[in-house]
This record gives structure tokens, sequence and C-alpha cells, in this order.
């Protein structure tokens, strides 16, 4: 199988804009720690869970994976190229194999560009085939997401159709151009609830047609649990657990994947509760916390951990946590 | 005699297409004391519902027929003067956006104060920052911040904030629309409970407005599922869990995931939800329903009694 993507102490600092006055009386600059130095990888054909609440920079790592924002330091190894370093030219052709599907269906389209067009935009910005053969595919593509007949949608404008149709019609733009690999970010959050599922049926069968890896982000763990094969769990900048999703789910290592795990409402009334809170909210990432940066809420923390910073180790076979005082 | 009870309430939109019955013909009653989820995807009325117990709906929005009678007073005939005092006197509303809903130019005692002032207008501004202090001590934040900006707190504190403002006058019916929606999980359940928490020590009557299905089987006692204005089913929560009667109601339960059930395989609901400015003839859910035959198209179920639940469906009229 062997890795497709491979992520190794992935930096992404965003500066702080100052008040002109702030500018005067202190020449620190500040930054937002968005991703702070993570390594992961994603196997040929695997579904990689990144979760996390909002602010721990999850979208930050979607989005550098493909290179849509610049990283700071570090290496984005896909098939053995370094995209990190990719300018340009190389680096539009490159996009071909890679594309995204945003949280908000609506914004990613243009209100003023029928959604045929926008999926044959792809294609002709990648320059594949001729004109014919982009409007062929963009029509295969409009049916094989579910809009048939193609007919119906291939002239309709985005506000026609309803939030579940243009989330296909982003889909079919993402997969139009036949990628290898594919970020997904909160694909499902501005879907109605009852068609969610429909949504990620949808997502899975792509995913065996097309032969895709998905790097799928959300803060919703019932649904990565659904979806994944893979978890890694990300807190201010750092992924703190990652493993199967049988291990991180089943046997979860480190307090926060815990207290996450328990916050989660089950559907279910005779479900027990045994809720483990962690104190207070995400703190800012701008001046994150010393050591581990989780210590300031954690129920289970020591002086050890606002000294140093713990490491992801692994502790179980395949199963990597950062925390001094895992709960074995 | 149930502390609110709504009697075939019907609320229009009146727009320049058409008029849209964004609640049509709802009849719930709520005893003192107890939770009811209202549950729905977004668009089937449940925000307008929670709206017009208080006589707030938005214009074009208009209460056309129906009666609402909270704790004896006649909520859609009775003056301004009356409604004025039933809201946030008797009734504590919370809104899903606690950025949007609390002034950003006010600090948050001010919001205590007029508030306080506006309904009990004998008390200084000393007491009712008195007042809010301990309130806000009571939902866990320190009562030295009540001299912050709205934007000196984050989400969920503003969201403390907010329940404090609708409890401080000391209602008995509170109505908590998505009030965790714009949360992260963790900060979801401890707004969720800190809710259950007050419910029980104040002794509140709650009406929790949620598209969240996981949320509802954790707080509420009774559970009206609603579709395109309608209610298709009302039941007490563990026997509508247990054994959904309405197909909306078991299509929505099986579309949520469930992280503690393993191999579970999630069904969906094809289509959307219609179009309530041109609604289908019959029954509103018919060109969704897997089990929907020729009366559904032609007629629409009426809400009955079937077993301890209440459920609009041809499936089990056997008139």
């Amino acid at each position: 199988m062997g890795n497709i993507l491979e992520v190794t102490n992935l930096i992404k600092y965003f500066p702080v804009e100052k008040s002109f006055l702030d500018k005067l009386l202190t020449s620190q600059k500040s930054y937002v720690h968005a991703v702070d130095d993570i390594s992961f990888s994603i196997n040929r054909g695997d579904i990689l869970g990144l979760v996390g609440e909002s602010g721990s920079g999850k979208s930050t790592t979607g989005r550098l994976c493909l290179k849509l924002t610049e990283p700071t330091s570090g290496s984005i190894v896909f098939e053995g190229v370094d995209i990190a370093k990719l300018r340009g030219e190389k680096l539009r052709r490159f996009r071909r194999n890679m594309q995204m599907v945003f949280q908000d269906p609506t914004a990613s389209l243009s209100p003023r560009i029928r959604v045929g067009d926008a999926i044959k935009h792809a294609l002709s910005f990648q320059g594949v085939g001729t004109p014919t053969q982009r409007t062929e595919r963009t029509r295969a593509m409009l049916e094989r997401v579910g809009l048939e007949p193609w007919t119906n949608f291939y002239d309709r404008f985005p506000h026609e159709l309803s939030g579940g149709q243009r989330q296909r019609v982003v889909i079919a733009r993402a997969l139009v151009l036949n990628p290898k690999f594919v970020v997904a970010d909160e694909p499902i959050a501005m879907v109605d609830v009852s068609v969610r599922a429909q949504i990620l049926e949808l997502m899975l069968e792509l995913k065996k047609e097309f032969d895709l890896t998905y790097l799928f982000i959300t803060h919703d763990l019932a649904m990565a649990n659904y979806v994944c094969q893979s978890i890694a769990i990300m807190y201010l900048g750092k992924i703190v657990e990652t493993g199967p999703k049988e291990e991180v789910f089943g046997k979860p290592l480190h307090p926060y994947t815990l207290a996450l795990l328990s916050s989660i409402p089950v559907p279910d009334p005779k479900a027990e509760l045994k809720r483990i809170m962690p104190r207070g909210e995400i703190p800012s990432p701008i001046n994150p916390p010393s050591g581990c940066r989780f210590h300031p809420r954690c129920p289970y923390a020591q002086a050890i951990c606002a000294e140093r910073e713990p490491q992801l180790e692994e502790l179980r076979p395949n199963h990597q946590a950062a925390c001094f005082f895992p709960r074995m | 005699m149930p502390l609110l009870d709504i009697q075939s309430l019907v609320v229009e939109y009146h727009t320049v297409r058409a008029n849209v019955k964004a609640v049509d013909r709802v009849s719930l009653s709520m005893e003192k004391g107890r939770t009811l989820g209202l549950v729905g995807e977004s668009g089937c009325g449940k925000s307008t519902l929670g709206l017009s117990t208080v006589r707030l709906v938005p214009p074009p929005g208009k209460i056309v027929r129906g009666h609402i009678t909270l704790d004896g007073i006649d909520v859609v005939n009775c003056p301004d003067e009356e409604i004025r005092r039933v809201r946030g006197k008797r009734v504590g509303y919370i809104f899903q956006d606690p950025m949007t809903s609390l002034n950003p130019v006010k600090k948050i005692g001010d919001h205590f104060v007029e508030i306080i002032q506006t309904h009990e207008p004998e008390v200084t501004e000393e007491d009712a920052l008195k007042r809010g202090k301990d309130m806000l001590e009571r939902l866990g934040i320190l009562p030295e911040r009540i001299g912050d900006f709205p934007h000196q707190f984050s989400g969920g504190m503003r969201q403390r904030v907010m329940i404090g403002l609708a409890l401080v006058l000391g209602p008995d019916l509170l109505i908590a629309d998505e009030p965790t929606t714009s949360l992260d999980v963790i900060v979801e359940a401890q707004i969720i409970e800190l809710l259950k928490e007050l419910k029980e020590s104040l002794g509140l009557t709650l009406i929790l407005i949620t598209h969240n299905i996981g949320i509802v089987a954790e707080t509420a006692d009774r559970v009206a599922v609603m579709y395109a204005g309608r209610i298709a089913e009302l039941g007490e929560t563990y026997s509508l869990f247990e054994k959904p009667l309405h197909p909306y109601t078991q299509a929505l339960l099986n579309s949520v995931p469930n992280i503690t059930k393993k191999g579970q395989v999630l069904s969906w609901i094809p289509g959307a939800p219609p179009d309530l400015a041109e609604p289908p003839v019959g029954c509103l859910y018919h060109p969704r329903c897997a089990y929907a035959f020729d009366r559904c198209k032609k007629e629409e179920p009426l809400l009955l009694r079937h077993d301890d639940s209440e459920v609009a469906c041809h499936l089990y009229d056997k008139r």
C-alpha cells in the first residue's frame, strides 16, 4: 500500500496584525500558532479523520496539505514530491492530483455561474481534453453524483438547488479531474440532517470507484467514527492522539480524547453518560500554554505537564498519544 | 392545568410569491416542570413555533389562527402591554447565536440593568447589578466580569450570559432555540449540563428547540417531531426513541450516527423537504416516504392518538 501523503514537522504561524500604537510600543511580533509542528502520514486508499474543536488547526492543516496556504516550515511529500517546495506552473499542474471539498457549498459556488460550467471550468483550467470532451465529462460527472438526468441540472444556477444538491456539485467539481487525494473539510456540516448520510455514502462510493484517499476534517466524532479508518485528534495546533479508529475511539489514551468522547450527545435516551468535563474552553493559539497545551484544563495534570511538552509516542501498536499520564 | 397550551396554531409568512404556512395547525400542551424537545430539520417551523409563544414572530410572519394560553394569559389576543410583561418575566428566551444576541457596545452589566429595569422600574441600578452578579456566579462566571464587554467573553461564556439574562427575572418557562449549535462539543456538553441543573434547581419548564437528536435524547421528557410546519409525532422520549411511529421519525433517527453502536448502517431520506410555497397535496411527507400509499397522496393525515403517542400518519389511522 504505502503512504500517499507524508507530512513532517509541519508548522504554520499566522502573524497577528497589530495596531499602529502597539507597533510603536513593542517590537515583538506575535503569531497565531495555528499548526505547530505536526507529523502524520496517510496510507493510499485510507480515510484519515482529522478531529478537533474550532481553533484546533484542523482546517489549516487541510489547506496546507494542498498548499492552499503556504507553510511556515516543514515538508509535505505527496507521492515522493515535496509540494512545500513546488511553485507556479508546476504546483498548478500538480494540483490535478489533489482536490478539496469545502464546508459551505453555497460559498464554494459562484452564484452567477451555472453548475455545469462550474464543473467544466476545472477541466479547462487544467487543460484536459477538447471542449466537447469536457462537456461530455461534465455531464457524466453530474449523473455520477446523483444529479440525473444531467439536462435538469447542467444549466441551473446554485440558488436553484437544495443544499444537498449543491454539495453534490462541489463533489463533482472536485472529482472531475480524477484526483488521487481529496481533502474534505466538514463536507456535511451545512447539509440537512436527513440527507447527510446520503452525501457520506456518495463520498464512500466515489472513493472506491476513483481509488481515492481522503483527509476528512470534522468536529463530529460520531461522524468520524462512521466514515474513517484512522483518526488524528488535534488540540491547539498539535496532534495529541492518533491511530486506527477502533483504538482511538475504543481505547482512548489522551485525556482530551476522553473528554471529547464523553461530551458527545448520544441519540439514545437510555445511554448512561459519564462525563469527564475539562475546565473552561480552548485557550487562544496566540500564546498557547507551556508544556502540554491541554494541561490547564486537564483533570489529570501534574507539575511536569506545565514544564515539558509531551511527544507523540507509540503506546500501543499503531496507536500514538502525546501525554505523560496516558489513560492506559 | 398545563402551563402552556397551544391549540390549532397557524402562523403564515406573507410573501409576494405565496402565503407560506410555517406552522400549520399545531396543538400541544406542556405541564409545569417538564422538558419538551422540539426537533426537525431547518425550515420545519420549530423556531417560528417557539417565537409564537411570546408573539415575537418577525414580519411578514403572522399568527393567523389558533390559541396560545400561557398560565391563563391569552398570548395571541392580549394587549401589547401584557405581552411585554410575559416576555422576560414569565418566559425566558435563549437564541442560537450568543454573539448577535448581545449588544457589542454595552457591558454585560448594562444588559442586566436594562432587562431588570424594563420590567421592574423601581429597582435601582445598584440592586440590578447585584442581581446580575449573583446570576453570573450561579452560572460559573466570576461576578467581577459584569463590567466586561461581550467580545471579552468566549462563545461558551457568552451563551452562559445569555442564559443568565433569560433567567434573571425568574421566568417559569425557558425556551432555548438551538442554544449550543454554534459551540464546540465540550462547551456544548457544559451548557447542556448547566441547563439540566438549572431546570432542576429552579423548577423551570423547558422547551428545547434543536436539530440535534442526541441532545433531545439526553434532556427531554417529551419530544415533538416537526416536518414542514406540522407535528408529525409527539410522544414521551423513551417510547419515541424505542418505537418511533411516523416514517419520518424512524428515518430521522436512523440517519444519526451513534458512536456507542458498532456496525451501524446509516440511512437517509431521499429528496429534500418540500417548498412550503407550493406544498404537495396530501401528507406533506409522502414524496419522500417509503411507505406512502394512495391515501397519502390525497388526504392529509391528522395528528391522532396511538398507544401513548400522537402521530400524523395514515398507517396508524384505521378509520
